[in-house]
């Protein structure tokens, strides 16, 4: 009917995307185990990268309380300490956060959302997840090796990093840069997934401006993530064959413990260079998705279009693009040459500025609207909240005189924790809350989700920031003891003991998050199709949880752009992307 | 409402931690207080930017909360209201980008008159080296240490006879007078680090690296490694005493030099 | 890093003609309707293998202009000791470039619906990429038993590792191409190309693939060949 309003001439050709032949699952295994289905490696992924992020939780765990409380726990010496600090940080950065938001939320929610019945490359997508998931299990392999995993720090920095003194030396240090090479690669198959599904696999009427921002986010983050891990990639590769058959590309002449290594002429600063020429991109991977579904979640638990939807998608893009002419600002006191400090000050301090309208245009959003304080709108909230404080303190440690006090020193950890642990991890908490009812067909509880807000929040907060100012008295980061400087006041010992308390009890709650995600599976109230009354197509599903194919037979047509909230005129506060405009009177 | 509580709360709470704590920089002891000049300028500015964003915030969910019969405005963008934010960030940015950048110059720039320094660094401890009378540090190269020789110092080189070697002791400087620290490591990444100086470098094998400093206040000073490099790395401490002039000339004179700490070797060798 | 980073300006440039094709500055809350019809029906899903390989293609470009980025870094400093490079690596170069014909001619047989021109084509590519990955374990056991197989020379460890890395995609793509082969071999002969399936498809893909790995061979080769050494100069005393 709606082709007919519109006069579009000749047979819609909705089948144009059917081409891309749809798999049809013919066995419990092929359905859950190898499916081919986006929306089930989604919850793979998802899953995964959950239970691995529990383990780099309890990690965490263990880091403050010998942080708290040194010597309590008599099996962590510094070694120890320093393979709980290496794994946090590795599997909280890659196998967790980018897996979740790309793996999880980009497949569950790009061809939902462009209004296509799966990803363009199905098998390779299945192919990604297993791959993913292989290289879980020999990154936890590694902590069962002799010797147990590396402890070279999540950066790896060579010499150290292959030399006899760091834990893990002889089989950690190797399963890592295998399971990293593993990871990048399956990562790659899906990368490809996901960016040909946004250029090819979008619905009819599905212009890229028409596009939510989720979609921007995690498409403009795959693009990155394909250009950057490489890097990571070939770092991997060369550390790898430095360690097994003694290449110097990173190793120079040592002498290790009174003994002249056979190493000879590497160059460990080449490694910096590749490991953040992906790190810093890495940054934003992780960021610009929480960016895009933050957005998204705010538009529609605030009822209002985005504000400033243009300059949302510039900025995106603009940020993507930035992100990698900025990473030595990583390498500031790394002892490169000064000269390239005034460059990569001058464009790390530039890309404040795109980052800074996005926070803004969140927060006019929020201006005039008619804000629902449902769980995801909270967790969005604490998002800004605890991503401007990140962003900001960014601005000192981008600024390279300025940072040069500050880092190597618990500064550092609370900024990085602040800007792209606390803060996306909100975002994925809020998302969480907002697409469960699409995805299982019920509400996630919603005051067990609002202690799970309170607690995370203010509990997040409560750690990071006052860490920071333990950072600008001047202790460095990466020491198994605090205490024992002669600068260190002594209430520094108490203030460590309360961030670790606290740390214990927001890690804690996130149990209450993973019972409500199971209670609610068979308990959960009935959501409907489309619970917050959102316009973008996921909420327009003809079944709920979406069937395979998503769009039964037609798919959808689209008519307009995301954010058809509280348009003046409207009946309803919300126009659903595929609803065909009113036929003009004559 | 409560987030809306919260919100002013945490803003409240966070200027009030920051002005009553306890926790702050260590008193500067080098000409280094352009950086906390900057640090302070990012402060304000950042401050005042964070306190803003999270106070608007409150006062739209206190203002804007959903109530029955609300509609939110419609307004897809105002361009005028971004260029004007555009600009505004960019002044900011601009305000500490610049005065960064020109302290930044400063601190890679050595002055002509800086007396030098050697720092090395090996897992887990700090060695010294001083240039001797003729002013200059002798060549080194990994290749030549040896338990007599720690440090690497070019047997032929005659720079390096007379430069003054300090192992297991702390480095002692004159108050007053600018410094430059060549940065030596002989195994993996360290980084000397005295917070009280607010400098601080990565030392790279097979690199040399610097940094320049000028002591400004008298006494005993940590130095501590900023370079996670492996088990001893939170132990690997050091101490740096900023002296006036002559007790320094008095130290210096009881400090051996690199052809005498060679000799007994030498004369063990000729036995 | 500036051969990455150059790389990733061109790379930046096209996506960003390409985005501004795409009406990025659209003010899409005024547009109620159908619209992107154009672009829409050019949409195929011919064009996705395609468009997935080209991907692909970027982000394995990305991967050797890295390499590449890093032997410029470790080259730069004082005790690079160049590398002898064994004759043999010519005659390596040639097959490889003749492998890249033949796989063309393929395409053009596919094209014209001659099947026995696809037939010969893919073997014969397949035959020369199979001698010149010979070609290149030749090399490397020359300047193995040279003793450039050795940690202390960072020269041999680049040569190896660059020309692993290439051989490795290369034999990624003969899996392609033997698959393809078999389809080849599976159509009847004499059937209408229409019933060739996705043959003339994979045929095209597989040659993309072959030319940008030749590609990206002759800018290996030149380097390590010291073809290049002379533009660096030029760039740098013009740079300074």
């Amino acid at each position: 009917m709606a082709d007919v309003t519109h006069g579009v001439a000749g047979p819609v050709p909705t089948v144009g995307h059917d081409d891309v032949e749809l798999y049809h699952p013919k066995s419990w295994i092929t359905k859950y185990v190898f499916s081919q289905d986006a929306k089930v490696i989604a919850i793979q992924y998802s899953a995964t990268a959950l239970a691995i992020g529990l383990v780099a939780l309890v990690l965490s765990w263990l880091m403050r309380m010998q942080l708290a409380f040194p010597g309590l726990l008599s099996f962590i010496d510094a070694n120890y300490y320093y393979q709980l600090i290496t794994m946090h940080g590795m599997i909280m950065v890659i196998y967790l956060l980018t897996a979740l938001f790309l793996g999880g939320f980009g497949n569950y929610l790009i061809p939902l959302m462009l209004g296509a019945r799966d990803m363009v490359f199905p098998y390779v997508n299945m192919l990604s997840f297993w791959i993913y998931f292989l290289a879980v299990l020999v990154l936890v392999a590694g902590f069962f090796a002799p010797g147990g995993p590396t402890g070279a720090g999540w950066t790896l920095y060579p010499p150290q990093a292959i030399l006899a003194n760091t834990a893990g030396q002889e089989w950690g240090i190797v399963i890592m840069l295998v399971s990293l090479m593993l990871f990048i690669i399956g990562f790659t198959m899906g990368g490809l997934n996901y960016v040909v599904t946004v250029l090819q696999g979008r619905t009819r009427g599905m212009t890229l401006m028409r596009m939510p921002l989720t979609i921007w986010g995690i498409f403009t983050a795959t693009v990155m993530a394909l250009l950057a891990f490489p890097a990571l990639f070939v770092g991997a590769v060369m550390m790898l064959l430095d360690r097994l058959i003694g290449t110097s590309f990173f190793m120079p002449s040592i002498i290790a413990m009174g003994e002249r290594l056979a190493y000879k002429g590497g160059s460990p600063i080449l490694f910096q260079h590749l490991f953040w020429f992906f790190g810093h991109p890495e940054v934003y991977i992780v960021a610009l998705p929480a960016f895009g579904i933050v957005s998204d979640l705010i538009s529609t638990h605030a009822r209002k279009n985005i504000f400033g939807y243009r300059m949302m998608v510039w900025a995106l893009v603009a940020i993507g693009a930035l992100s990698f002419v900025v990473w030595a600002h990583h390498m500031y006191v790394s002892g490169m040459h000064p000269a390239f400090g005034f460059f990569f000050a001058t464009t790390t301090l530039i890309i404040a500025i795109p980052t800074a309208l996005k926070v803004y245009n969140w927060i006019l959003t929020l201006w005039r609207g008619d804000i629902h304080l449902t769980p995801p709108m909270l967790f969005a909230l604490g998002f800004i909240v605890t991503f401007v404080n990140g962003g900001l303190t960014g601005l000192f440690l981008g600024n390279v005189v300025v940072d040069v006090p500050l880092s190597d020193t618990m500064f550092v950890v609370a900024h990085f924790h602040m800007v792209m642990g606390v803060a996306p991890i909100l975002v994925v908490f809020g998302a969480i809350y907002h697409w469960y009812p699409k995805i299982t067909g019920r509400m996630l509880d919603d005051t067990l989700g609002k202690l799970h807000f309170w607690v995370t929040f203010l509990g997040a907060y409560a750690i990071f920031f006052p860490m920071h100012y333990i950072g600008l008295m001047g202790v460095p980061r990466r020491y198994p003891e605090m205490g024992t400087m002669a600068f260190v006041p002594p209430s520094t010992v108490t203030l460590n003991i309360f961030i670790t308390v606290v740390a214990l009890i927001v890690g804690a709650v996130q149990l209450i998050f993973l019972f409500n995600l199971i209670w609610s599976l068979k308990r959960g109230r009935p959501s409907g199709g489309n619970p917050w009354r959102a316009t973008t197509l996921e909420w327009q599903t003809p079944q709920t949880p979406p069937a395979h194919g998503n769009w039964g037979k037609e798919l959808p047509v689209v008519y307009r752009w995301a954010y058809d909230y509280s348009v003046p005129g409207a009946a309803q506060d919300f126009l659903p992307q595929n609803q065909p405009p009113e036929p003009r009177a004559a | 409402m409560a987030i809306a509580i919260a919100l002013i709360l945490v803003v409240i709470g966070s200027v009030v931690f920051h002005f009553v704590s306890p926790w702050w920089w260590t008193p500067i002891a080098s000409n280094w207080g352009y950086i906390d000049q900057t640090l302070i300028i990012t402060f304000w500015i950042t401050g005042a930017v964070f306190a803003a964003v999270v106070l608007f915030m409150a006062y739209c969910v206190i203002r804007f909360r959903h109530r029955e019969g609300n509609r939110a405005a419609y307004e897809p963008e105002n361009k005028r209201l971004e260029w004007w934010l555009a600009i505004g960030t960019g002044v900011g940015v601009a305000a500490m980008l610049a005065p960064g950048l020109v302290v930044w110059h400063r601190f890679v720039t050595v002055p002509a008159d800086a007396a030098t320094v050697e720092v090395v660094g090996q897992q887990w401890q700090w060695s010294y080296r001083l240039p001797g009378a003729d002013g200059k540090l002798g060549a080194t190269d990994i290749a030549h240490v040896t338990t007599e020789n720690p440090l690497g110092i070019a047997p032929n080189d005659p720079h390096g006879q007379d430069d003054v070697i300090i192992q297991g002791d702390q480095l002692h400087l004159p108050i007053g007078k600018p410094v430059k620290l060549l940065l030596r490591s002989l195994d993996v990444l360290h980084n000397f680090y005295v917070p009280e100086f607010r400098a601080k470098m990565d030392m790279i094998p097979g690199v040399v690296t610097y940094y320049w400093l000028t002591p400004t206040r008298p006494g005993t000073f940590e130095a501590l490694c900023a370079e996670l490099c492996s088990t001893g790395h939170a132990f690997m401490r050091g101490g740096v005493i900023v002296e006036p002039d002559e007790n320094y000339q008095a130290w210096l004179q009881q400090q051996k030099t690199f052809a005498q700490l060679q000799a007994p070797s030498r004369a063990q060798a000729k036995n | 890093m500036v051969v990455i980073v150059t790389f990733m300006v061109v790379m930046a440039g096209f996506a960003g003609w390409w985005l501004l094709r795409q009406g990025l500055t659209a003010k899409p809350w005024l547009e109620v309707g159908v619209v992107g019809e154009a672009e829409w029906a050019s949409l195929s899903p011919r064009p996705i293998a395609k468009i997935g390989l080209a991907a692909f293609l970027v982000v394995a470009g990305s991967l050797f202009a890295l390499l590449v980025s890093a032997y410029f870094m470790r080259r730069g400093m004082s005790d690079w000791r160049p590398l002898p490079m064994p004759t043999v690596l010519w005659f390596s170069t040639g097959l490889l470039a003749l492998s890249s014909i033949a796989l063309q001619t393929s395409v053009v047989a596919a094209r014209r619906g001659e099947l026995d021109g696809v037939r010969s084509g893919l073997l014969a590519t397949g035959v020369s990429a199979l001698a010149f990955l010979a070609g290149q374990l030749l090399a490397w056991r020359e300047l193995g038993a040279a003793g450039y197989f050795t940690a202390a020379n960072p020269a041999g460890a680049f040569f190896y590792l660059v020309t692993a890395i290439h051989g490795l995609h290369l034999l990624g793509g003969l899996v392609a191409l033997g698959r393809t082969t078999a389809r080849a071999f599976a159509v009847p002969m004499g059937s209408a190309p229409a019933g060739w399936g996705r043959l003339r498809l994979s045929v095209e893909l597989c040659a993309t693939y072959w030319h940008f790995l030749l590609l990206v061979w002759l800018v290996l080769f030149a380097l390590l060949m010291r073809w290049t050494d002379d533009l660096i100069e030029i760039c740098r005393a013009l740079l300074t």
